[in-house]
């Protein structure tokens, strides 16, 4: 079992609220040897060229046969894929694990992008819930509203909509950035645990709550604070970052970051200095 | 799961049997045990509809006890009786399944609740709604099948709301599907996405105020809920709003009056909604894909936040 020690460094990236711990112990990570490159192959993934381009009507295809079919494209080499008439069909465009450049001409339904991992996605349209759930990399932009769980449990990427989102934005998240331009629905940030959150726009009730670690910031009003979810100082870093950010998503490029709120965890509900029980049997 | 689905054209009617036909058959994913239309037709508003069952569909499926079809035709003759005696005149007759009718009556009260009362006293006869333009049909199946066996595609009227019903809390069977009629309003339906664990708390306390529950599905306290705020003197809007705090569980639900549709949303917005808002339509549903069914172009659509209620008139 890893031990977590507090560091006593203090990088630009800890004052943000990025890291507030080190771990030691066993690990399970596995180092990259550049000697055995070809060995290392991700499965499912193609050489695409961006500027080999097509276009994929799926008005009559079912959500399965669409993905076959982008996936396809994809193993010929196709880089840029616009998908045409997507008409709110759910689980379009899942488990895309490559550079891809790919366009909805059109509203997804639930579970779109889910379990990605390096696509630049934009959507014309709107998402419905849990958009880019498990998203792992890449960049997923929607020009228009989402629905609730936008954002579950990503770990990397940046997921960004223009709109408002449902409830539960962010939910159990562990890294990546989720930046929306208008408002977001209840339970913002529920359980996350790494990454960060902007909002431009106001968010409902309990925001951040039970969130063990990560950041979120908002522009406008909070309906209110979830259980541990605390006010810190926004830093002269952060509103950098936020900037940067910020542009890079075609939002809010003017948006006044200083004025905006920075919440974390309060750290009160974290039991990890506590002994499972079989260990405190043990220490007895 | 279930799904739910419901339009309002704003000043003029359209074929609105269709139209939730194609909605509800595209979330016919979320529950194909039963689904029910509410439909607010183009009437003359001179009689009363009343749409009733004297049994249940007893098909594959079902989890209603068989009977004769003989006891079907001797509950409708006591029915027959009743109505008479009571003054009320069956200006039209339909009988479409052998369980399932439609009456055009005629018949002077403000009052339903002693009418209905009568009705509903013949042991196996329940009134599925009663309105001078609302008629709510319910059978077992998905949308197709129940629209076609009860000829809804032509139906033409300015408002519906209707519900594909994956049974969790209660039977496979009509008394159970939705949606249910605000007894003992004229007009006033409801169809329910969610659980509500406040169920039996509620249904003592309006039962003890002379409400009536036909069946022991929880969505049906809805219907009562709102039923009862607007015979104590509130709004429709005023009793939706009222019900954010006096139920207690998740919930997205829909209220249909004569000349207005609306939505309500619990706090912790647990249940999906999508909506597509312009001058001369609303149209709404769990999925997106419901609208995009009246809708195939690209619109603009949103999911209303927690604690939201809305409501549009014709």
């Amino acid at each position: 079992m890893a031990n977590i020690k507090t560091s006593e460094k203090k990088s630009k990236a800890q004052s943000m609220g990025m890291h507030t711990e080190v771990l030691t112990g066993r690990t399970q990570q596995k180092f990259f040897n550049p000697d055995e490159a070809e060995n290392f192959y991700y499965f499912g993934t193609y050489d695409v060229d961006f500027n080999k381009r097509t276009d994929l009507d799926v008005m009559n295809m079912s959500a399965p046969e669409a993905n076959k079919e982008i996936d396809n494209l994809m193993s010929q080499g196709y880089g840029t894929i616009v998908i045409k008439n997507p008409q709110g069909k759910h689980s379009l465009g899942v488990g895309i694990l490559n550079k891809l450049n790919l366009i909805f001409e059109g509203s997804l339904g639930y579970f779109g992008m889910g379990s990605c991992d390096g696509p630049i996605v934009r959507i014309n349209g709107r998402v419905g819930w849990s958009c880019a759930e498990n998203l792992m990399a890449g960049k997923v932009v929607i020009e228009k509203n989402a629905g609730s769980c936008f954002g579950a449990a990503i770990r990397g990427g940046d997921l960004i909509c223009k709109g408002s989102v449902g409830a539960r934005t962010g939910i159990d998240m562990k890294g990546g950035t989720i930046i929306i331009g208008g408002d977001a629905g209840a339970f913002t940030g529920f359980m996350m645990q790494r990454g960060r959150i902007i909002i431009l726009g106001d968010v409902g009730i309990n925001l951040g709550d039970s969130m063990y670690d990560g950041t979120i910031f908002v522009g406008g009003e909070i309906g209110s604070y979830g259980s541990d979810a605390v006010d810190a100082e926004l830093t002269s870093s952060d509103q950098d970052w936020l900037r940067r950010k910020l542009k890079v998503a075609e939002i809010g490029e003017d948006f006044d970051v200083s004025k905006m709120k920075k919440i974390v965890a309060g750290k009160k509900l974290w039991n990890y200095d506590n002994l499972e029980p079989t260990e405190k049997k043990g220490a007895i | 799961m279930c799904g739910i689905a419901g339009l309002i054209h704003r000043g003029k009617s359209s074929n609105v049997g269709s139209e939730l036909q194609g909605m509800l058959q595209a979330l016919k994913h979320r529950g194909e045990d039963s689904t029910g239309y509410a439909l607010y037709g183009d009437t003359d508003g001179k009689n009363f509809i009343m749409r009733f069952k004297v049994g249940e569909n007893v098909g594959e499926g079902s989890s209603s006890v068989m009977e004769d079809v003989s006891v079907y035709d001797e509950r409708k003759k006591i029915v027959d009786q009743t109505l008479s005696e009571m003054g009320a005149k069956i200006i039209k007759e339909e009988r479409t399944l052998p369980y399932s009718l439609r009456y055009e009556v005629d018949y002077e009260t403000k009052d339903l609740l002693d009418f209905s009362q009568k009705i509903e006293s013949i042991p196996g006869v329940e009134i599925l709604s009663m309105g001078k333009s609302l008629e709510v049909i319910k059978d077992l199946g998905n949308a197709k099948m129940v629209c076609d066996r009860y000829s809804l595609d032509k139906l033409v009227g300015t408002h519906a709301i209707g519900h594909a019903r994956m049974a969790t809390e209660s039977g496979v069977d009509i008394k159970s599907a939705h949606p249910f009629w605000g007894y003992p309003f004229s007009d006033v339906s409801v169809v329910h996405n969610g659980q509500l664990t406040n169920y039996w708390n509620n249904r003592r306390v309006l039962e003890n105020k002379g409400m009536r529950f036909m069946s022991e599905c929880d969505s049906e306290l809805i219907a009562v809920y709102i039923a009862q705020k607007m015979r104590e003197g509130a709004s429709l809007e005023e009793g939706m709003k009222d019900s954010l705090t006096g139920l207690d569980g998740v919930f997205t639900y829909f209220v249909a009056t004569k000349d207005s549709l609306g939505m309500a949303k619990d706090t912790m917005a647990a249940k999906p909604l999508v909506l597509y808002e312009s001058d001369d339509l609303v149209a709404m549903g769990s999925e997106e894909i419901a609208i995009r069914s009246v809708l195939p172009h690209e619109i603009d659509t949103y999911d209303p936040f927690d604690g939201e209620v809305k409501v549009w008139q014709i």
